[in-house]
Formats: C-alpha cells, structure tokens, sequence
C-alpha cells in the first residue's frame, strides 16, 4: 500500500516538476519579468546601499584600463568593483538560462515586423539575436557593421553623456521621482523611435 | 601611470553629473562580500533572457508600437521599485549591516537630453540596452562583445571630449 502511495506521490512530484521547467521555458510574461526587476532596487539598496545602474561599468572598465590622465577616469574605480560583480552576474545568468531553461521554440514576433524584416532578408528566428545582424561573419557588412560598431559606440557614447541607461534612468531614478530621470528616459524613447522607424529601414537595405 | 586614490573633485563630479550607478557605501569589506551582488546579477540575467528583454525583434517592437511587453515590464519594474524605495524611506529601513541607506538628488543638465537621444538610437540599431548585451553574450551570442567593445570606445571617447561637450 505504501509502495503504491509513494509511487503516486512520486508520479505526481514528477508530472509537477516537468510542469514546472515546461513552464519556465515558456517566455516568462511581463508582470513577472517587471516585478523582478523592480526588486532588484530594493536588493541592492538593502545588500550594501548600492544604487541600480549598469551603463557605468563601461566608465568604470575605461577608468581601470584606459585611463590615460583624463579626469572622467581618474577616480577609485576599485570602489565601484561591486558593479562589476553584477554584471559578472548578469552574464552567467544569461549562460545558465540559455542552457538550462531555453525555449526550443522560434522567437514569436508581431506579424507587421516579420513582414518588414522579409524585406530585408532577415528570416532567421532561431535566437533571441539575429545571427543575419549580428554575428561575425555580419561585422563585414555594412549594415552589420554599423549596427554593430556605430550601435555600440553610441550606446556607450549616449549612456554616459546622459548619465545613465535604462536601469540607472528609467529604474532607478523614475522610481526615486527624479524628473531629469524622466527627461533622459523620453529622450531614448524618442531617439529609438527615429531610429526604428525613420533611419533603420536604410541602413537595413543596406 | 594612474593615481589610486580618488580626487575630491572628480568625487563632486561624480555625484553631480553621474550619480546615477555610484557607490554609496561607506563600507569597507573583503571582495567575496561582492559575490552577493553577482547572485542578483543572476536572477536578473536568467530574467532577462527568459523574459526576451535582450531580444532584438522585441526592441523592435517595441519602439514600433507593436508589441505592450518591454513597456510592461520597464513599467511594472518602476512601480515595483518605486513602492520598494518608499517604503524604504518611510521606515528608514538599513542595509543588511546596519548602514543607513542614502538617495542622491540627480542635476538636470543638457546630456539627458543629447545624451539620451543618442543612446535611444544605438538602442535601436543594437537592440539592446547595457545590461542586456552581457546577457547576450552569456547565451552564447560572442559577437556581442564586438559591440561591447564598441561601447566602450565610446564611453572612452566621451569622456575625453567631455570638457568641450554642451552639460
């Protein structure tokens, strides 16, 4: 009889552990990605009175490099090696999400961009990247490479012009009620809307 | 070559132009009290792949209007934070060891406005923010450091004109 009972439980203890991986490896849904992130600000407020911000371990790996006597860079950065560590963090989280929870299915996207991206031959869905964009063998052409390349520089050129990214800005210092947290945050979404719309069509015809 | 230790006046510029991201403990620890901070940056790099923040097509379209998903999770992250910070604040709530937690006020100056505009362009060609592209790399994606690269050329490059740039 107990035999039979564990062998229930068990069944039941596997069908709900498969249930769950099944269920992880779904996209997970915006409220549950929205309310972890926003728990990170509270974390490592509460670890170490660390501010949320990630664009500035661009500054802080130029300081420990590259300083060469400009001012911007010359401060302790070893102060600011927690930062770092996060980002070391984010990395190997990506890792393990991509090898242990992935989704076997292609990325499902909005009808009209698949359209628009036929186009420009752009048909790959296997990764959450596209490979035609950027890969190494895309850094020689010229979309890739100003996709790549020119997107990169400004990113790192932009955030730190601005003083923040996404996670110091519209995170950190939206949810402390800074209003030139709000200005910065309309200026990317303006800025990533002119560029979707108006100048990425020619550069993907490219 | 560089001095090690901090200057007052790169501190003040620091806090008034780039408080954003800065250290504000006071705290002085051995490094494997940083393996903490690596544990969040965990959660927040499986969040960000399961959740296709780091995808392209969702970037995309997002700032096509096509899609409510990044502009649910940016959002529901801000209330969630906001209503963390509050609370926080409302009962002067320390840190894990005892140390008061302290928000700066963050200046206005031009580069939200220059500065954001261009980020919110590489922002659309790169389909990613910071944070997502370690993320990327992490899921195997290794032509992404080409662009980290990329950004910390440019990162590097504001920085030396900085002085000559409108703030």
């Amino acid at each position: 009889m107990s035999r039979c009972e564990n062998l229930l439980i068990g069944f039941f203890a596997n069908r709900k552990y498969n249930e769950m991986i099944a269920w992880l490896q779904q996209p997970w849904p915006w409220y549950v990605a929205g309310a972890l992130i926003g728990l990170i600000v509270p974390a490592l407020l509460l670890l170490g009175n660390k501010h949320f911000g990630i664009s500035a371990n661009l500054r802080h790996i130029c300081a420990a490099c590259l300083p060469a006597r400009i001012p911007f860079f010359t401060y302790n950065w070893k102060k600011e090696v927690w930062n770092l560590f996060f980002v070391g963090g984010i990395l190997i989280g990506g890792w393990l999400a991509a090898q242990y929870l992935s989704n076997p299915a292609p990325v499902q996207v909005h009808p009209a961009l698949a359209k628009e991206l036929a186009g420009y031959g752009i048909t790959d869905y296997t990764g959450l990247v596209p490979s035609q964009l950027v890969s190494w063998e895309s850094l020689f052409t010229a979309r890739g490479l100003i996709l790549m390349v020119g997107g990169g520089f400004l990113v790192g050129f932009g955030t730190r012009y601005a003083g923040g990214c996404t996670s110091g800005h519209s995170i950190m210092g939206l949810s402390t009620l800074q209003w030139p947290s709000l200005v910065a945050t309309c200026c990317f979404m303006a800025g990533g809307f002119l560029m979707a719309n108006l100048i990425l069509p020619f550069i993907l015809q490219l | 070559m560089t001095p090690s230790t901090p200057e007052i006046v790169n501190d003040f510029e620091v806090r008034s132009l780039d408080t954003m991201c800065v250290n504000e403990s006071q705290e002085q620890h051995p490094w494997w009290y940083n393996l903490k901070y690596l544990a969040v940056g965990l959660v927040f790099g499986i969040v960000f792949v399961k959740a296709e923040i780091i995808s392209w097509f969702r970037i995309q379209e997002m700032f096509r209007l096509q899609s409510f998903h990044m502009y649910g999770v940016i959002g529901t992250a801000v209330v969630v934070a906001a209503i963390s910070v509050a609370l926080i604040k409302k009962f002067r709530i320390k840190t894990i060891h005892g140390e008061t937690i302290s928000f700066t006020p963050k200046k206005f100056n031009k580069g939200q406005i220059i500065g954001g505009l261009l980020f919110g362009f590489g922002w659309a060609l790169t389909g990613a923010c910071p944070g997502p592209l370690f993320a990327q790399i992490g899921t195997g994606a290794l032509a992404v450091t080409v662009i980290v690269l990329s950004a910390l050329a440019g990162t590097w490059v504001y920085g030396y004109f900085r002085e000559k740039l409108p703030h």
